[in-house]
């Protein structure tokens, strides 16, 4: 079932993005990641803008 | 405990220790995978190598088994890598597991028109086997076993070297020396050099066995299999029906414990089940450093392989890069012993394979990471990243279970001339190797010279001296992936590395990147 949000790749260099994902967490205490990836996720929801975009993505991350 | 039978290479009493010898223009120490391809690739140049070996024997258990596609190509040119696909297998495949579902399947090569594969997968005692039978019948090398380096005293012209036999010690005086002598490098402990770098905990189990039945020719990657349920597996195939099985222990297993024989069946048996039946081949619990030498040129003596640079084993970024290596040196040395080239080429050797051993460390450290996360937060998003690979393509992108060694680009190298047209959309660019295609009734890779080429596509150009002419036909498949039109040129080196590209034939130009490609 595909809806609004992108499913295939959309990084041109997925290895360099996904290490500085792991990188920024790295001597975070467990509530400091918490706090970082809230804050990332809002500063990329905004940018994303699109609401049903948003809320698919809302949906498929729930386990 | 292995079917390979090791056969004991002779050892003859050398006449240095009677009397001194001539003094030779190289000695390459160390007889794994760098040293006999550096030993040919000098020879099938002209130039005479002694090749020292401290044992009579090859590689002792399967170690690197992933033959590279590059790699293929450079042993082609001595007539053995037909030999290597013929007994090992080929794949170029693999496939990724989460628990007990597959999440995602990769294929290394999906477009035909290559002479050889991504990969065979062949043990490193056949590789060393089939190069020790080529050397011992090529004129120009002589092969030395049980000679055992113990002395090196470096002068500004050459380098005088102390050899151990059963039958007592000799001196030999070489114009350059080659350390091929693997991670725990003799030569450099001599010379006191420092071997900078990480050290890594985790550690593996390498099981290779013996399995009947029907065996899978594909990679096979497990994160949290239901038979090793809390770390990670990789399964390989090899040549003789022979499987490698490597289990990821983690930091605090107990090494001694995980290596008696019955704790590895109990291992196996859960992954292959209650009929399996299986012998053991060989078995290692390892961990693994990631280090590099900071010169790989120190006066008249040089480093290769392991001696110089290690990584992790994820990605086959070992052996092959020792291979790569020794076809780098191989021409510049040749070039440089000939009076052809300036010493000072040997400088673009150190540079060029730097650069591809710090992308082979970062890329199997990246592999490293994803394999064995190294804090909490890592691990969370290693595991929310294969939690969404079943649904999304884009997360099965990112998983890491060892990127798989590719020629390394050296942009910006000092003996490459940068594009000056600005209208390429494609193509191997200067300091990228040179691309496999059918051409005429063979293949493109088999009509690269040993010294430089001018490949042209469309019609022949009176190319210089000094120079081997190809043309190409300018329709085929050859041109596309050379981004060519007609008159498209291309210099490409020895090691069959694009060193300068233009859209039309200019022959200063082709003169000026020539000379610059040479070193001077």
């Amino acid at each position: 079932m595909e809806g609004a949000l992108r499913r295939t790749l959309n990084l041109a260099q997925p290895d360099e993005i996904y290490n500085a994902i792991v990188d920024a967490h790295k001597g975070l205490s467990d509530e400091d990641c918490r706090a970082f990836d809230a804050r990332l996720i809002l500063l990329l929801v905004n940018h994303i803008g699109d609401e049903a975009v948003i809320r698919e993505a809302l949906k498929e991350a729930t386990a | 405990m292995s079917s390979y039978a090791y056969r004991h290479y002779p050892y003859v009493r050398p006449p240095e220790l009677d009397r001194p010898g001539a003094r030779r223009p190289v000695v390459i120490v160390g007889a794994g995978i760098a040293g006999p391809t550096l030993a040919l690739s000098l020879a099938v140049r002209g130039v005479p190598v002694l090749l020292l070996d401290d044992d009579d024997t090859v590689s002792l258990g399967s170690r690197s088994i992933c033959q590279a596609k590059h790699s293929l190509e450079i042993w082609d040119r001595f007539g053995i890598a037909q030999r290597m696909v013929e007994k090992g297998i080929t794949w170029e495949e693999g496939e990724v597991y989460l628990r007990d579902q597959p999440i995602y399947r990769f294929n290394l090569q999906p477009e035909p028109g290559h002479k050889f594969p991504a990969f065979v997968n062949l043990q490193q005692y056949y590789v060393e086997e089939y190069l020790y039978e080529r050397c011992a019948i090529e004129p120009l090398i002589e092969m030395r076993h049980r000679n055992k380096i113990v002395g090196v005293a470096p002068r500004d012209d050459g380098v005088t070297v102390t050899v151990e036999t059963p039958d007592g010690r000799y001196d030999l005086e070489t114009d350059w020396l080659a350390a091929c002598d693997g991670v725990r490098s003799p030569v450099r402990h001599l010379l006191g050099l420092p071997y900078p770098g990480e050290v890594f905990h985790d550690q593996f189990l390498i099981a290779d066995i013996r399995l009947a039945g029907d065996l899978p020719r594909e990679r096979r990657f497990w994160f949290y299999p239901p038979f090793h349920p809390t770390n990670s597996v990789l399964l390989h195939r090899q040549a003789d029906d022979i499987l490698r099985v490597d289990f990821q222990l983690g930091r605090d297993a107990d090494p001694d414990e995980e290596k008696k024989p019955e704790k590895i069946d109990r291992r196996l048996r859960q992954m292959f089940g209650p009929e399996a039946r299986w012998e053991h081949e060989w078995s290692s619990v390892y961990t693994f450093t990631c280090r590099m030498m900071e010169r790989f040129v120190h006066g008249r003596v040089v480093f290769a392989g392991d001696a110089a640079h290690v990584v992790s084993p994820f990605g086959a970024r070992g052996g092959n890069a020792a291979v790569a290596d020794a076809d780098n040196l191989a021409w510049k040395l040749a070039r440089v012993i000939a009076g052809r080239s300036p010493a000072s080429l040997l400088d673009s050797y150190c540079s060029e394979r730097r650069a591809a051993s710090r992308e082979n460390i970062r890329q199997s450290t990246r592999s490293t990471d994803f394999i064995t996360p190294k804090f909490e937060a890592s691990r969370i998003i290693r595991d929310a990243t294969l939690s969404l690979a079943r649904d999304f393509p884009f997360a099965r992108a990112l998983i890491n279970s060892g990127r798989l060694s590719v020629p390394t680009a050296h942009g910006g190298s000092p003996i490459d001339t940068p594009d000056a047209d600005d209208d390429w959309s494609g193509g191997p660019s200067p300091g990228r190797a040179a691309l496999d295609a059918p051409a005429g009734n063979g293949w493109l890779i088999d009509r690269l010279g040993l010294d430089f080429t001018l490949l042209t596509f469309g019609d022949q150009v009176a190319a210089p001296a000094d120079l081997t002419p190809l043309a190409i036909d300018g329709s085929g498949l050859a041109a596309k992936r050379y981004d060519a039109r007609p008159g498209t040129t291309y210099l490409v080196r020895p090691d069959r590395y694009v060193a300068a590209r233009w859209r039309r034939y200019d022959e200063a130009a082709v003169q000026a990147a020539l000379a610059r490609a040479a070193g001077h």
